[in-house]
């Protein structure tokens, strides 16, 4: 990089971010103040009363999916790598078809407030629910983690906050903001945070995308051209050499950088339909149908939002250019809110900031509440206390559970702060691949898979992974590890889950052939029958 | 495994009811019309993401080939993956709709008959 200090005083007003950002919470803090009046029931504080509508799950889903990562992240790799960024946006909107076609009506006919519910229904309880609880809390923590850690960076650049000290203050106050919101609001309160960023969020993009293209006379043939140029003529080191409307300028340099990108590849798109926060939103909807719909609207929304992310990517190429991207305080997440800036001035960037910000606020809150829900009803109630708890008991334990989580992970956040800690979200993926789709594949297809197949499924990917990753480049050993200086890696790929996620099916086919067929065939009938009939699956709350 | 192991479900139905229902013809032509139509649909668009993953890791000069000004192979197939994951959802909800829901709303109805 040649110039660090450029761009970073240059960028809009903080008062008005930080003015518009305020706004939004106060704004949400009422609805969901207004929304958490019945949050008495485990019903309701889990799956807020199941009473969504498709449209209404489905967008919440396209506000809890898309995090800063995808937004600031894609944008930001699509501006300075060109075509590399905009095969992330690929993986993760193919991913959603698993979890049509495959999950989201069954996991709504079968379960109740977890994943767990599912993968444990005709398998022996404590252990696989033990398993299942123990996955949904480390991909929540690797996922929260990265959206903490990514908020100190944001602050850098957005509220020109570059002191440790102010940067952890604002770590610290959204942590607390997203436990107030999944204290007062639960799950109901969380959705309509995601909604409403989610609103926002689109919206924005959405008119972003049109003043770009409008700029280039809607050519998008131009806005390449243009972006290509201002490549070739970067003075930043490596950067001019790029072709950024081909893909290779970030993978293609050699063997093992093409195998980490099928590997990151293929995570991503077996990933989605396992990250526990996304299963769950499923069981905010009354029926199979509804949460069919809420697929439809998510990819609908979420593929017009990466088609967005694409123009805008190559837009802030060509209008921002590269040199002044890589030299602001947030490097390649700099790009949209620059482009903003650009754009609209001071205002649209302050709506952006904002956005950016909520945009976190959602994710962590249905983090938060999916971990804690987790916890209580998988380890709480059904492994520790064999289901001799109330619902109500439940419902207490998540919301201490909740408070712990959110204290935990604002300690981490600022101790990640600054850290090179991206390749979380990637991790959290792949765990969800390797150690929770392919029980939840076998779970729902196939009869004769039991308990043993499920737990060194989900142990061995679980753990397949995470051993992977601590010795890949990711940790140690490469230029951009998080602890530089030492090198204890010997696994030469920073995605694990080429090797990790068929592992998993693998184990799961050895585990069941192995272990006697010794299931109930009745509470296979039953969860068969329910997962395609919805009899007997969980009805909405009456209002 | 003891019961006290089970989660607290209605158990207004029993098991043999359940694996009669299973068996039943009305059931299994339910659970073939949608493994016919999920597992092949799967397989397609894994396979053709993975063409996809694959020209991109090791076809850059393919990619790179220009279509239509700047616009080039890469691009198109990207877009395309957009536009064939928004055409086999809208192939799925009317398959659902039509073949599915009728189904299952039968068997349901008479299941719940039984209860009340």
């Amino acid at each position: 990089m040649t110039t660090l200090v450029t761009a970073s005083e240059a960028v809009g007003d903080p008062v008005a971010n930080i003015g518009i950002f305020s706004l939004f919470v106060v704004v949400t803090m009422i609805v969901v103040i207004r929304a958490s009046k019945k949050n008495a029931t485990a019903d309701e504080f889990f799956t807020g009363g199941r009473g969504f509508s498709g449209t209404q799950n489905g967008i919440a889903i396209a506000g809890d999916y898309l995090s800063a990562a995808s937004f600031l992240g894609i944008a930001g790799a699509i501006a300075v790598y060109g075509y590399d960024g905009f095969l992330y946006s690929i993986g993760f909107l193919v991913a959603w078809l698993v979890a049509l076609l495959l999950v989201a009506e069954l996991l709504r006919n079968t379960g109740k407030f977890t994943m767990a519910d599912v993968l444990s229904f005709r398998l022996r309880q404590k252990p696989v629910r033990l398993a299942a609880a123990t996955s949904t809390l480390t991909v929540s923590l690797f996922y929260l983690l990265a959206q903490m850690a990514g908020a100190g960076g944001l602050v850098a650049l957005l509220l020109n906050i570059n002191g440790r000290a102010g940067q952890s203050v604002v770590i610290a106050v959204v942590g607390v903001l997203m436990i107030v919101y999944v204290l007062v609001g639960g799950m109901k309160g969380t959705t309509w945070v995601q909604i409403i960023k989610a609103v926002l969020l689109i919206t924005g993009a959405a008119f972003m995308t049109v003043t770009v293209l409008a700029k280039f006379g809607l050519n998008f043939s131009e806005i390449l051209g243009a972006a290509q140029s201002a490549i070739s003529g970067s003075t930043t080191t490596g950067v001019a050499s790029r072709d950024v409307l081909a893909p290779g300028a970030r993978y293609g340099g050699s063997l093992t950088s093409q195998l980490n990108f099928i590997s990151l590849a293929l995570a991503l798109v077996l990933g989605t339909a396992g990250l526990p926060h996304v299963l769950m939103r499923f069981y905010t909807v009354p029926t199979a149908k509804e949460a069919r719909r809420s697929v439809v609207w998510a990819i609908a929304l979420i593929g017009a939002f990466y088609l967005f992310t694409l123009v805008l990517g190559y837009g802030a190429a060509a209008l921002v250019g590269p040199d002044r991207i890589l030299g602001a305080a947030g490097g390649v997440n700099s790009a949209a809110p620059l482009l903003a800036f650009e754009l609209g001035g001071v205002i649209l960037l302050g709506v952006i900031s904002a956005v950016a910000f909520a945009t976190i606020l959602a994710v962590v809150a249905g983090l938060t509440i999916t971990a804690s829900a987790s916890f209580a009803h998988d380890i709480y109630a059904s492994v520790m206390k064999s289901h001799q708890v109330t619902e109500a008991e439940q419902v207490r334990v998540s919301r201490i559970t909740a408070v712990v989580l959110g204290i935990f992970a604002i300690g981490l956040g600022i101790l990640a702060n600054g850290q090179n800690v991206a390749f979380l979200v990637a991790l959290a993926f792949a765990v969800a691949a390797a150690a929770n789709l392919p029980t939840i594949v076998y779970s729902l297809y196939w009869k004769r898979f039991n308990t043993r197949g499920a737990l060194w499924s989900m142990y061995g990917g679980l753990i397949s992974t995470i051993v992977l990753i601590v010795f890949s480049p990711a940790v140690s050993g490469g230029k951009t590890s998080m602890i530089p200086g030492v090198d204890f890696s010997w696994f030469p790929l920073a995605n694990p889950g080429i090797v990790s996620i068929p592992l998993a099916f693998i184990l799961g086919i050895v585990g069941t052939l192995t272990s006697p067929d010794d299931e109930d065939p009745k509470l296979a009938a039953e969860m068969e029958v329910r997962s395609l009939t919805g009899i007997g699956a969980e009805k909405a709350v009456a209002h | 495994m003891s019961d006290t192991e089970r989660p607290i479900r209605p158990e207004a139905i029993s098991g043999e009811r359940y694996l009669e229902v299973q068996a039943s013809p009305e059931f299994q032509e339910l659970r073939s019309r949608l493994r016919r139509f999920v597992f092949p649909m799967t397989a397609v668009f894994l396979l053709w993401y993975a063409t996809y993953v694959l020209l991109g890791a090791f076809a850059h000069d393919f990619m790179a080939t220009k279509v239509w000004g700047n616009v080039n192979v890469g691009l198109i197939i990207g877009l395309g993956q957009f536009l064939s994951t928004f055409l086999i959802t809208g192939l799925y909800v009317r398959f659902a709709n039509r073949e599915l829901d009728p189904r299952a709303g039968a068997i349901r109805a008479e299941l719940e008959s039984e209860i009340n």
